[in-house]
């Protein structure tokens, strides 16, 4: 308690030995290495090398994801893990990052550390995900894919149909959104009984 | 002995040649690949476009499978889930515009109609397959049941 006390009254002081100048500056300075060292770290885990520098995530979902339209198609435009399953904006990135503490455990612990494991828990682990897009009106789909450009001419008529009667706004009365319909797009379906189908 | 040694030296220099020269890779079967020789590798034929909606065709004789008039790429069809029932199930196919799977897929082997399609007719590009813009490989005399009995009712006439 006395320290604390004594670090307070030091910090409520003017400083004896160094200037105004080289406080702001260095303070300046300072927040530039540590705020631009913070985000290239954050954006380190967010490269798909990172995501599957764990053998789970490269042997269970990236192997997956190689066979779908979202990893490789004809003009190389794809999508990486952190495309789908980090929001895009800051603070909502920020809260997703807290909650991957979670995965870290996991992975430490090795929930899902073999093939059987992670068939046990697909269900669960797909749920989370639905739920989770479902809830911010597949954002991370419509990032890329956003509705008031889509030209209906050219996609194939159901598909035309289907987007202009259940996903258009304010056409749906539980406004369909694209996980809806878009499930396991981009790894295998879990074991589907009961699971509500559009 | 000199002159001899030397002449058996360009006897077998001059087999060798006649050997080279007569080739030892056979033309290969025409298979997908045709052409070529057993050694060769040709390169392989672009790969055939599966079209997106293509329309509904004519079955041509009663009991074919319907081929399937649009895209499946990437469509699960596993222990799992089964993608095609998304739409062509019994529930799912009139909201879907799909046509609903056929009664029989819904009988077991005792001609039982069950209320889901039964195991044995769970795994549909068993028999339905999309077509694609390839060229048929081989000619084919195949006539449709309608082309037969006209050509049966020209024989007897």
């Amino acid at each position: 308690m006395k320290r604390l006390r004594h670090y307070w009254s030091l910090l409520r002081r003017p400083s004896v030995h160094y200037s105004l100048g080289f406080l702001t500056l260095g303070g300046f300075l300072a927040g530039i290495v540590f705020w631009g060292g913070f985000n290239t770290a954050m954006e380190a885990t967010n490269t798909e090398q990172f995501c599957i520098g764990c053998h789970e995530m490269k042997v269970n979902p990236y192997d997956e994801l190689k066979t779908t339209i979202h990893y490789t198609n004809r003009s190389g435009v794809r999508a990486t893990c952190s495309d789908c399953h980090v929001p895009h904006d800051w603070t909502d990135k920020i809260a997703r990052k807290m909650e991957a503490s979670k995965e870290v455990w996991g992975w430490i612990f090795g929930t899902i550390d073999t093939q059987e494991k992670y068939e046990e828990k697909r269900r669960v682990l797909a749920e989370r995900e639905w739920q989770r897009l479902k809830a911010n009106d597949s954002l991370e789909c419509r990032n890329c894919h956003e509705f008031e450009f889509m030209d209906f001419t050219q996609q194939g008529p159901r598909a035309a149909r289907m987007h202009a009667n259940a996903l258009a706004p304010g056409q749906d009365e539980e406004g369909a959104t694209c996980i809806d319909c878009h499930k396991g797009i981009a790894h295998e379906l879990p074991d589907m009984s009961g699971v509500h189908q559009r | 002995m000199k002159t001899l040694s030397l002449f058996i030296l360009i006897v077998c220099f001059a087999g060798f040649a006649w050997a080279a020269e007569k080739s030892l890779d056979p033309s290969a079967p025409d298979g997908l690949r045709k052409g070529g020789t057993l050694t060769e590798t040709l390169p392989a034929e672009p790969i055939a476009d599966e079209p997106r909606a293509s329309g509904r065709e004519v079955r041509n004789w009663p009991e074919q499978p319907p081929v399937i008039p649009h895209s499946i790429r990437g469509y699960q069809v596993d222990k799992r889930y089964n993608q095609c029932l998304t739409c062509h199930s019994r529930t799912a196919a009139p909201e879907a515009g799909a046509p609903m799977v056929s009664v029989t897929h819904f009988m077991d082997r005792n001609g039982q109609t069950r209320s889901a399609v039964t195991p044995g007719r769970y795994f549909c590009t068993q028999c339905h397959v999309p077509q694609t813009d390839a060229e048929p490989l081989v000619g084919n005399g195949f006539k449709s049941a309608e082309e037969v009995i006209v050509g049966e009712g020209e024989d007897s006439k």
